[in-house]
C-alpha cells in the first residue's frame, strides 16, 4: 500500500461514527475485565430479590424477540411461497443470526459461571425446567441460522459447490427454524409461569407463552421493516436493482401482516384479562401502565400500520415499525423487571447500574459493526452476479 | 353462567394457539404428591418465639458463616425488615403490634423446604433436589449461576454470591442436612431456648400443631402454614394471628410449582410433532398454487401469442391481397398505357409514312 492510500484509509476510518463506536468498545472492554475479575456485584445492581436485570430483560428477552425476523421472513418466502419478498430474506437471516449470537454472548456476562453453560447438556439435563428448553432451542437455532447464512459467505468466498449443497437444505432448515422458534419464543414467556406470586396479575397469564410467541412475529415483521429503512439509508449503494424494487413491496406487505397480527395480539391480551377476570386491576397505577403498553404500543401501531398501508405512506410505516419495536422491548422489560416483584416497596426495586447499560450498548455496537462488515463485503443486500436466477 | 363464560373465553384463546398451551398433566388428579414418607420437618410456633436471635447465631456457627457487623445479641437489628442473605441463611423479623394485646410477634424465616420445590423444578442442571430426609439440597459443582431458581422461589429465599468472580454459589438454609445424616437435629432447633422450633417427622409435626390449635383455640389461628401452601412445605408454622399480618403471603395457592409449567412443557411434543406436518402441507399447497399459476400463465401467454399471430396473419394476408390487387391494377394500367403508346406510335408512324409517300409523289411529278 502506498503512502497516499494509507492516508486515505486513515481518513475514512476516522468518521464520527467510528470514533463513538471505538469509545464504546474501549469502555465495554474495561467493564468486561471488571465483570470477570471482580464478579457481578461490582458491575451490576442485581440483588437477591432481582436476580435478573436488563441483561436478561433486554438482551435476552427483547433480543430474542427482535431477532425473530429470520424465521418470519424465511417462512413467508419459502413456506408460504411469497417469492416477491425474496430479497428481504438474506438481511433478515443475517440480523437473526447476529441477534442470537449476541444473545448468547450477553448470557456469558450474566450467568455466574459462563464456562459451565454447556453443563445442562453434558452433565445433568434439568428437563423439568423451561429454561432447559430455551437453552436447547436457542443453541440449535443459532446453528440453523448459521447454516442458513452460509450461502452468502460461500458466494463471497467463491465456493460454488459447497454453496449449492447448502441451498438444497433450505426447506428443511426453514421448517426446523420455525419449530425451534415457536418453542423457545413461547418458552421465554413460560419461564414466568413459575412466578405467579411475583409478576403482576395483569401481566401474568396462563397465555404468557402464546403472548410471547405472537408478539415475536410482530417484532420480527417490524424489525425487518425498521432495519431495511436503516440499511437503505446507510448502505443504499450496496443494494441491487431487485432489492430496491422489492423494498417498497416488502415494507407494505410486512406492515399489513404486522397490523393484522397486532390486532390479534390485542384481542388475545383482552381475552387473557377476561379469563382471569382481572378488569379491576386496570384502575390501579399498574393498570394505567398496562393500558399505556396495550393501547399505545399494540392498538395504536396496529392502526397506524393499517393507515400506512392504505395510503402507501412509507414514512408512516417506518415510524410505526420503530414504535412497535419499542413496544415489544417495553413489554419484555415490564414482565422481567417493572411489573416483576410488584409487591416490593419502591426503594427495593431494581434500577440498572450504568455499567450494565454499558455492556448492553457495547454488545449492540458489536452487532452493528459486524453487520456493517458483512453487508459491505458479502452478497446480502444484492445478489451475487454469478448466482442470479438460482432462486431455490 | 360465569363459569361457562370463562370456559368459553378460555376456549377461544386456546383455539388460536392451543398447541403452545396444552392442559396441565396433573389436572385430572385431586391428590398431590405429599412428600416422601417419614421425611423430616420443623415446626415453628411463632406464639412461643421471643425474638432472641439465638437460632441466627447457631445457624451462623454450624454453617461457618462470617460474623455479622452487629453481634447476634443486638436486638435493634430486629427493627428493620430483613430477608435471607449470603451471610444469613435465616433471619428473625419483628411484627410490631401483631400479637395478642398489641404485643410484637417474631417470625423466623429460612428455606421452607417445599415438598415439590419451585427452585428444583426451575433448575436446568438439577442442582436442587428434594432429599428423602426432607431437606432441599443444592449441588454447587454443577450450578451454572443462571439464578432462575431465585426467580422461581415463591418465598424469596435463595441468595447469590454476587461478589464472587470465580465460584459464585446460590446459598440457602440446608435444613442442616449433613447434621441430619449424622443423626443430629438442625443447629437452630437445638439452640432455641423457648422450644419455638420442633424438629421431627412432618406427619408428627402436623399432629402436634393440630393438637395445639385444638387445646388453645384462643391462642392460635386455625391454620397450619405450610401444610398446603405451594403444595406443602417441610417447614410448618403456627401463628396467633392471620399469617398475612406477620409477613407471610396467603395468596400463594395450593398448587405445587411443577404444575404451573406442566402445560407449557406438555406442549413441546405437540409443537414438534404438528408443526413440521402443517408447514410441509402449507409449503406443498403454496407450491401447487405456484405451479397452477405458472401453468395458467403459460396458457395465457400461449393464447395471447396465438391471437397476435392470427391477427398478424390476417393483416399480412390483407396486405398481400391488396398488393396483388394493386399489382393487377398496375399491370392493367401498364398494358393500357403500352397499348396506348403503341397505337400512338403506330399512328405516328402511319402518318409519317403517308407524308413521306406524299412528298415522294410530289417529287416524282
Ligand atoms: S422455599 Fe424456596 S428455596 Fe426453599 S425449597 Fe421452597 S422454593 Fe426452594
Ligand atoms: S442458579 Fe444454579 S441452582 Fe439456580 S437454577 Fe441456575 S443452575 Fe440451577
Ligand atoms: S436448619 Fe440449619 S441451615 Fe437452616 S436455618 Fe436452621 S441452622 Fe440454619
Amino acid at each position: 500500500m502506498s503512502r497516499h492510500d494509507t492516508a486515505l484509509y486513515r481518513k475514512e476510518l476516522y468518521t464520527p461514527f467510528n470514533l463513538v463506536a471505538g469509545i464504546i468498545l474501549i469502555i465495554g472492554c474495561v467493564i468486561t475485565v471488571l465483570r470477570f475479575t471482580k464478579g457481578l456485584g461490582t458491575v451490576t445492581h442485581l440483588d437477591d430479590n432481582y436476580p435478573w436485570g436488563i441483561w436478561i430483560g433486554f438482551d435476552l428477552l427483547a433480543g430474542v424477540a427482535l431477532a425473530a425476523g429470520g424465521y418470519v421472513t424465511s417462512s413467508a418466502v419459502y413456506i408460504f411461497g411469497m417469492k416477491r419478498y425474496h430479497s428481504a430474506v438474506r438481511p433478515a437471516i443475517l440480523t437473526g443470526f447476529l441477534g442470537y449470537a449476541l444473545v448468547v454472548f450477553a448470557l456469558n456476562y450474566d450467568v455466574g459461571r459462563p464456562w459451565r453453560l454447556p453443563y445442562p447438556f453434558i452433565m445433568q439435563q434439568g428437563t423439568t425446567s423451561l429454561l432447559f428448553e430455551v437453552a436447547a432451542c436457542v443453541a440449535l437455532y443459532l446453528t440453523v441460522l448459521f447454516i442458513e447464512f452460509t450461502p452468502a459467505a460461500l458466494e463471497w468466498l467463491g465456493l460454488r459447490r459447497a454453496r449449492n449443497i447448502v441451498t438444497k437444505l433450505t426447506m428443511l432448515l426453514t421448517i426446523f427454524g420455525v419449530v425451534l422458534s415457536t418453542l423457545h419464543q413461547s418458552s421465554l414467556g413460560a419461564l414466568f409461569l413459575l412466578a405467579p406470586s411475583k409478576l403482576h396479575p395483569l401481566w401474568y397469564s396462563g397465555y404468557l407463552p402464546v403472548f410471547f410467541f405472537v408478539s415475536s412475529i410482530i417484532a420480527g415483521l417490524s424489525m425487518v421493516i425498521f432495519e431495511s429503512t436503516l440499511s437503505h439509508h446507510y448502505f443504499a449503494d450496496k443494494m441491487d436493482k431487485t432489492h430496491l424494487e422489492e423494498k417498497e413491496g416488502v415494507a407494505l406487505g410486512f406492515a399489513k401482516a404486522a397490523s393484522l397480527v397486532l390486532a390479534g395480539y390485542f384481542a388475545i391480551k383482552l381475552i387473557g384479562i377476561a379469563v382471569d377476570n382481572n378488569w379491576h386491576w386496570l384502575a390501579t397505577g399498574y393498570g394505567l401502565w398496562f393500558l399505556a403498553e396495550l393501547l399505545g404500543f399494540v392498538a395504536l401501531p396496529s392502526l397506524l400500520y393499517a393507515v400506512g398501508v392504505r395510503e402507501k405512506n412509507l414514512t408512516l410505516i417506518k415510524w410505526t415499525s420503530g414504535m412497535t419495536v419499542f413496544g415489544i422491548i417495553l413489554n419484555r422489560l415490564n414482565i422481567c423487571l417493572i411489573a416483576f416483584n410488584w409487591h416490593l416497596p419502591y426503594a427495593e426495586k431494581y434500577f440498572p447500574h450504568w455499567m450494565e447499560i454499558g455492556i448492553s450498548v457495547f454488545i449492540l455496537t458489536i452487532g452493528v459493526l459486524v453487520f456493517r462488515f458483512i453487508v459491505t463485503r458479502m452478497p446480502v443486500l444484492y445478489e451475487h452476479p454469478d448466482y442470479k436466477d438460482t432462486h431455490h | 353462567m360465569s363459569i361457562s363464560r370463562r370456559k368459553f373465553l378460555g376456549w377461544i384463546g386456546a383455539a388460536g394457539m392451543g398447541t403452545a398451551l396444552g392442559t396441565s398433566a396433573k389436572a385430572a388428579s385431586n391428590k398431590a404428591f405429599t412428600g416422601y414418607p417419614d421425611s423430616m420437618g420443623v415446626l415453628h410456633d411463632t406464639v412461643l418465639c421471643v425474638g432472641c436471635r439465638t437460632c441466627e447465631a447457631a445457624c451462623s456457627k454450624v454453617n461457618e458463616l462470617p460474623p455479622p457487623e452487629k453481634p447476634f445479641t443486638d436486638l435493634s437489628v430486629l427493627d428493620t425488615k430483613r430477608r435471607t442473605a449470603v451471610e444469613a441463611y435465616t433471619v428473625v423479623n419483628k411484627y410490631e403490634h401483631a400479637g395478642k394485646q398489641g404485643k410484637p410477634v417474631f417470625v423466623k424465616k429460612q428455606c421452607n423446604h417445599c415438598l415439590e420445590p419451585a427452585c428444583a423444578s426451575a433448575c436446568f442442571v438439577k442442582a436442587f433436589a428434594k432429599s428423602k430426609e426432607g431437606a432441599v439440597t443444592y449441588d454447587p459443582s454443577v450450578c451454572v449461576g443462571c439464578r432462575y431458581c431465585m426467580v422461581a422461589c415463591p418465598f424469596n429465599i435463595p441468595s447469590y454470591e454476587y461478589d464472587s468472580a470465580f465460584s459464585p454459589r446460590v446459598v440457602k438454609c440446608t435444613m442442616c442436612h449433613p447434621r441430619i445424616l449424622e443423626g443430629k437435629v438442625p443447629g437452630c432447633v437445638e439452640a432455641c431456648p423457648k422450644e419455638a422450633l420442633t424438629f421431627g417427622k412432618r406427619e408428627d409435626l402436623l399432629k402436634i400443631a393440630r393438637e395445639r390449635i385444638q387445646k388453645y383455640p384462643d391462642r392460635y389461628a386455625d391454620h397450619i402454614y405450610g401444610e398446603h401452601e405451594m403444595g406443602g412445605t417441610s417447614w410448618l408454622y403456627l401463628s396467633g394471628t392471620a399469617f398475612g399480618n406477620i409477613g407471610m403471603r396467603e395468596d400463594l395457592g395450593v398448587k405445587p410449582a411443577p404444575e404451573l409449567t406442566a402445560g407449557a412443557l406438555g406442549a413441546v411434543p405437540i409443537v414438534v410433532g404438528l408443526w413440521p406436518v402443517l408447514l410441509t402441507g402449507i409449503y406443498a399447497m403454496s407450491r401447487r398454487k405456484e405451479k397452477i399459476a405458472a401453468e395458467e400463465k403459460e396458457q395465457a401467454v400461449a393464447a395471447a401469442v396465438a391471437e397476435i399471430e392470427a391477427k398478424a396473419d390476417k393483416k399480412l394476408a390483407d396486405v398481400r391481397a391488396k398488393a396483388e390487387k394493386d399489382l393487377a391494377k398496375a399491370e392493367k394500367d401498364k398494358e393500357a398505357a403500352v397499348k396506348r403508346e403503341v397505337q400512338k406510335a403506330l399512328g405516328e408512324a402511319a402518318a409519317k409514312h403517308e407524308e413521306k409517300a406524299k412528298t415522294e409523289t410530289e417529287e416524282e411529278s
